[in-house]
Parts: structure tokens; sequence; C-alpha cells
């Protein structure tokens, strides 16, 4: 295949990642790791570190827009980033020492979690009571619901935190934002307002891709030819999808589709794992 | 929200949205630079990245990428944007530190600190490994 032809192929794959990964919160590495494994045939390695440049992209574009509208919780951001850049740094190391068949199945079981989790009814509860610790972490915070600020608690801050270290080596080891995973930890688990949550998850991915992007860039995992036309697609659809959160929160059709997508992608991945083809 | 600092929440959030939309824009900027330079030069070429052979060695070290940069190869532009893109979140965090600490928020100083360590350990290991 010519460099050309090549380039546009993922220029376009990569705006419907960009799109989705912003819509959904979950980061734009479920679409790009298989264009680029199972389309392009390109070395997995390479793959991840392309995906991750594009978590990068796709998170600092969609979230300095969310950053504005006042709805990020920087502080629960901040205070889970520990847990997700230490993840990430152990799933980078990880990565050298893990054959690519596992990288390849695990990689498929994270995506059908990931479609699960976004056909789940989110119902917008708001934690009134906060604990002590949470006072101390000064965790709590007002996000604006119809116009109006609306002060919220947050609970089980400890497992939260655990989760997000999971979080971050998936996000380290398959090179994917694993936005799925931390907005677990932060709806499901901390309580944490759906709105909040997705915006913070997504504040939160660029800086847990960025800890282990630093190992791969160094390692030779980030080639520029793939990199280029990934991160360029990527933040094209990143910000068409920003644009489209910030007015009207996702309809459910967005949702089956997605998850229809994921699925079909995910079983891919792990045949392709198993029969040793990636 | 018992102190009253002049430096609050909303102006980081202002500062902080402003830095990741000006180091998305400026990557992104290098990025096209180099792929324009690339694909002019070498859209023709077979591109194989079927087996794993790490970057070609005129982008092996930053050294390089800058001194390829210099001479206006397409891949060594390119890496560097990547390495902005990549320094942006990294810099978002730095940014958030100065924050917090002009809000006299002593803890989250400590936190931002952290979080910082642990990415500057992250890229000194990258290397050694």
């Amino acid at each position: 295949m010519s460099v050309i032809l090549f380039t546009i192929i993922i220029v376009i794959g990569a705006y419907f990642a960009g799109l989705l990964g912003s819509l959904t919160g979950l980061g734009g590495g479920f679409i790009i790791i298989p264009l680029l494994t199972l389309v392009l045939h390109v070395d997995i390695h390479y793959a991840i570190g392309g995906s991750l440049v594009s978590v990068i992209a796709t998170s600092s574009g969609a979230a300095a827009a969310y950053v504005k509208e006042g709805i990020t919780n920087i502080r629960i951001g901040m205070f889970l980033e520990i847990a997700t850049t230490a993840g990430a740094f152990t799933g980078a190391i990880l990565a050298v020492y893990v054959p690519t068949t596992y990288i390849a199945v695990l990689f498929g079981v994270i995506l059908i979690f990931s479609a699960i989790m976004s056909l789940q009814k989110k119902a917008e509860h708001i934690l009134r009571e906060q604990s002590p610790l949470v006072k101390r972490l000064k965790l709590g915070g007002t996000y604006p619901v119809d116009g109006e600020m609306v002060e919220y608690g947050v609970s089980n801050v400890v497992g939260g935190f655990f989760t997000m270290l999971f979080a971050g080596v998936i996000s380290g080891l398959l090179g994917i934002g694993s936005g799925a995973l931390k907005v677990l930890a932060m709806d499901s688990i901390m309580r944490i307002p759906f709105k909040v949550s997705t915006t913070t998850s997504n504040f939160m991915i660029g800086v847990t891709a960025a800890a282990s992007a630093v190992v791969y860039f160094q390692r030779g995992y980030i080639h520029p030819a793939i990199a280029m036309p990934v991160v360029i697609g990527v933040l094209l659809g990143a910000v068409s999808g920003s644009k489209i959160l910030v007015q009207a929160t996702s309809s459910n059709w967005l949702r089956w589709t997605f998850a229809v997508i994921v699925t079909l992608i995910s079983i891919q991945m792990i045949y392709n794992g198993v029969t040793g083809k990636i | 929200m018992a102190s009253r600092a002049k430096f609050k929440d909303t102006d980081m959030q202002h500062i902080i949205g402003w830095i990741l939309r000006g180091g998305v824009a400026v990557s992104m900027t290098v990025v096209v630079i180099g792929g324009v330079f690339f694909i002019y030069r070498h859209g023709e070429s077979v591109s194989d990245f079927h087996v794993f052979k790490g970057i070609p060695d005129f982008i092996g070290s930053p050294k390089k990428v800058l001194q390829s940069t210099l001479q206006l190869h397409g891949l060594a532009i390119i890496q560097l944007g990547i390495a902005l893109l990549i320094a942006t979140p990294v810099l978002r965090v730095v940014f958030a530190a100065i924050g917090f600490i002009l809000e006299k928020d002593r803890l989250y100083t400590m936190i931002s600190i952290i979080v910082l360590l642990v990415i500057i350990v992250s890229m000194i290991t990258g290397r050694i490994g």
C-alpha cells in the first residue's frame, strides 16, 4: 500500500474514532487499534503507540471545552490521577513482557465491557452527604444543571482510587484511555453525577496516557508515519463530538450503534488473538 | 470555600482550558507541517508496518529529532509535534500545581507534585528499559 493511501484510510478511521470517543467519553483507542491491526496489518506495538497519541489528542481537545463549561471537577481529577498515572506506568512496563496474543484478547474483553457499560442507563444521581475524608480532600463540588449550580458529594473514595489504579494499568498496557473503567469508578463507585464523571474522566485520560506515552515514545513504539494521520483524524473527530455533547446528551440509538460495533470488533480481536494472527 | 484567595478555581479552569487548547493547536500545526513534507516526498513509497522495527535512527533520540527537524525531515517534524502533544497534559499538571500554590491549597499542591513525580519516574525508567 502506498504511503498516501495508508495515510488517508487512517485519517478517515481516526475521525470516527475521535467522534465516538468524545461522544461516549470512552476515548478513541477502541477503534484505532483494531483498524490498524485488523484492517491495515500494522504490528500491535505500533498500533498501541499510535492509539496512545490519539488518546492524548482526544482528551485534551474535548477537555479544553468541558473545563471552560465548569463541569469538570479538577480536584477529583487531580487526586485520582495519582492512581491512574502510577497504573499507566506499570502497564507500559508490563506491555514489554506480555505476549501480543494476550494483549489482543485482553483488549477484546475490555472492549466488550465498555460496550455493556455504555448501554447502562445513566441516572443523574446527586449525593448530598459528604464523609470526613471527602471533606478533607475537598472532592465535593458544584456543577450547572439547567443554568443553576447544584452541589454534589462523593462516596467510597478508597474503592474509586483502586479502580483508577486498575484503569491506569489497562490504559498503559493496551494504549487506550480506558474511559469506561474511569467512568465506572466515578459514576458507579464514587456516586459522582454522570456529567461530572464523563467530563472528569476525559480530563484525566490525557495525563494518564502521557505517563505511559513517555515510555512508549522512547522505546520506538510511536512511529510518526502512523501517529500523524491518527492524531489529525482523531482531533477533528473529537472537536465535532465535543460540540454535540455540550449541546445535547447522547441519544439512545447512538449508544446501541456503538455497542454493536464495539462487540463485533472485540470478537474479531479475541479471535485473531487466540489464533495467533496478532 | 473558607479561603478568599484572589486566585480562584474558575481562574484555574480558564487557564487549564487555555493550555490544553494552545498545546493541541501548536502540536497539531507542527504535525501537519511535518505531514505535508513527509507526504510530498514519500507519498508514493510503500508503507509496511507489519513487523515491529522500532523507529528510524534519525529520530532515535530527542537530540536527533531536533537535528533532523532543522534539516526539514518530515518524520522528524511530526515526531517533534507528537512530543509537544504528549507534553500538553503534563504542562497542564504543572500549571494546576502553580494554581494550587496561588490558592494556598497545600494538599492539592502536594497531590499535583506527586502526579508530576510519577510521570518523571516513568520518563527516566522508559529510557533505561
